[in-house]
């Protein structure tokens, strides 16, 4: 059905939505389209050249072992940890929804902690747990018989480090999602499957699990797309002293928006630092068509 | 079976809800050890010489109010922008038919994929050249306008029954007055997510900051604490006084507020 235009309305229509355009046009659309056309310079703030090189920026990505290295690691610590953190915060939502309303909600307020605590303070606190010979994990590691990890200091531990961080920090929020979709499931349908004789391992696979599928989609594309662009837990967790970019030991650590930054802000370098952007911005574009794709058959109740 | 089933999910919690805090008690007993006590091997839990010097230092050295007050101002900026603009945006493409609406409400979904990485070098020319770097308007600027917002709003309006519209207009209401009187009375829980997120945002807004502020003066929260952690990077015991005042203030809020939290996760959850 098409309605009729009322061109009163119109007008309202375009009053209400000025504000958003003028403020969306500065901030989001204009910086959008400059960064693309500074894609295609050469440009370094320091020296104040500005060329028009074409395609080289992006020519140059396929030669650059550092960003090889930051893609590799980037998409490293996003199949890692996107899914083990909405394995856990599942499981714990599925655990906390079997108990009683007053505990269930205290504990899901403990596990709701890290998610509001400050980045950058946890990502310290977490840098000096993972010491290697004063710190608690590894004393606590070593009651299990595991000695020896150099966690932040080891090329092979530190991103899997600022993995266990990421994880710790954002079950809590994923948790509370699942639990309130779960809580949605209708009664009815749990009960059925009862009547049926289900057990409750072939209840949650044909009957929990189809129905927060949907839930499971849309967590999954909001997290690839954070644990895509991690920073600041990178950033803290392995600057040093004197002006050392983070993103050490030897690059191990070094993401994708870390080396944005580094090109950027610490070279200089306007124009090739705005092609990794491009490069990142492709990574966050194919996964979240891979989910409209996921989602276009919706699950019907 | 059912029994030993349920004695089993406890443990797991139990030990869930260890780890999650695990850190924060390690944060707040190293916060009052002297630092020879932290890198004493093996570590002691609770501390020996309980001391009070690493807050008085923190007090004394850090500006950790300014840094707390300039978060603030910069979080408040960028939330009334944001409301503002969302709610009369969001408004506007749920309840109104205007030529163009489908085009331009996909337009501005789709800038949702672009990272804030893609943005942040154009912006920083910008503020960089009309000489804004180290202000409150340069720090809060990429701050002033987001999709989310608009996406949310229109998702949440759109189930506001149009009778009722309609009914208001029949009683002579103007537009923004049926906007103000009836529409945003009913969006309250849209709003209050929206200030929780964008509020989030802001407060853990951490590359935009670190490289639009020189002086201390503008540091926000996050960086005045990365910076501080810088200069005093072995001295564990201050950087866990300092993380200990840095996480408060929040917590509190978290605490007061928590029911409101959960239900505006839980509303972007469906909502999505």
């Amino acid at each position: 059905m098409r309605l009729k235009y009322n061109t009163k309305l119109i007008l309202w229509a375009y009053i209400f939505l000025f504000p958003s355009l003028v403020s969306l046009g500065i901030v989001i659309l204009y910086p959008i389209l400059d960064a693309f056309y500074i894609s295609f310079f050469r440009w370094n703030l320091l020296s104040f050249e500005k060329s028009f090189i074409g395609l080289k920026n992006y020519e140059g990505l396929f030669q650059d072992s550092i960003f090889k290295k930051a893609l590799i690691n980037t998409l490293y610590f996003s199949v890692i940890s996107v899914p083990v953190t909405l394995f856990i915060a599942l499981i714990i939502a599925l655990m906390l929804n079997s108990l009683s309303t007053g505990i269930k909600n205290t504990l899901r307020t403990i596990y709701f902690i890290p998610v509001i605590t400050s980045i950058v303070a946890v990502s310290f606190v977490w840098r000096w747990m993972f010491e290697p010979s004063y710190g608690p994990i590894n004393h606590i590691l070593g009651f299990l018989g595991i000695h020896g990890i150099g966690w932040l200091s080891d090329t092979k531990w530190a991103l899997p480090a600022i993995m266990i961080v990421n994880i710790w920090r954002n079950i809590g929020f994923y948790m509370v999602i699942f639990l309130a979709s779960l809580q949605m499931i209708p009664k009815e349908f749990l009960e059925a499957a009862l009547i049926d004789g289900a057990t409750s391992y072939k209840r949650f696979i044909y009957v929990v699990l189809p129905l927060l599928n949907p839930t499971v989609v849309f967590c999954l594309a909001i997290s690839i797309i954070d644990a895509l662009q991690i920073f600041t837990q990178v950033y803290v967790m392995t600057s040093g002293s004197g002006g050392i970019v983070p993103g050490g030991p030897l690059y191990s650590t070094t993401t994708i928006a870390l080396y944005i930054y580094k090109i950027a802000f610490r070279d200089l370098e306007m124009g090739y630092a705005t092609s990794v952007a491009f490069v990142l911005f492709l990574l966050i574009f194919i996964f979240t068509l891979i989910q409209i794709k996921f989602t276009e058959r919706p699950f019907e109740y | 079976m059912g029994y030993i089933l349920k004695v089993f999910k406890i443990a797991i919690l139990s030990v869930g809800i260890l780890i999650m805090l695990l850190p924060f008690f390690w944060m707040i007993s190293s916060s009052f050890k002297p630092l020879s006590e932290v890198i004493l091997i093996p570590p002691t839990w609770i501390p020996h010489n309980p001391t009070l010097g690493n807050f008085i230092y923190i007090f004394t050295q850090m500006d950790i109010f300014r840094y707390l007050f300039n978060s603030f101002i910069v979080a408040f900026i960028s939330v009334s922008s944001i409301l503002f603009t969302s709610v009369l945006g969001g408004y506007a493409f749920a309840k109104y038919n205007f030529p163009g609406r489908t085009v331009l409400f996909y337009t501005i979904l789709s800038t949702l994929m672009v990272p804030f990485q893609v943005r942040v070098i154009p912006l920083y020319m910008l503020i960089f050249k009309a000489k804004l770097l180290d202000t409150y308007f340069g720090l809060a600027l990429p701050g002033l306008a987001d999709a989310f917002g608009i996406f949310l709003m229109r998702q949440f309006m759109m189930g506001i029954p149009d009778d009722l519209i309609n009914a208001a207009r029949i009683d002579g209401y103007s537009e923004p007055a049926i906007l103000l009187r009836i529409v945003l009375p009913l969006s309250k829980p849209a709003v209050s997510t929206l200030t929780i997120f964008t509020f989030m945002w802001n407060w853990e807004s951490f590359l935009w900051p670190l490289v639009v502020t020189n002086s201390e003066s503008k540091y926000t929260l996050p960086i005045g604490l990365a910076r501080f952690a810088g200069k005093y990077l072995q001295r564990i015991d201050l950087q866990m006084a300092a993380s200990v005042v840095s996480i408060i203030p929040v917590l509190i809020v978290f605490l007061i507020f928590q029911k409101h939290f959960i239900e505006g996760i839980t509303l972007t959850g469906m909502k999505g």
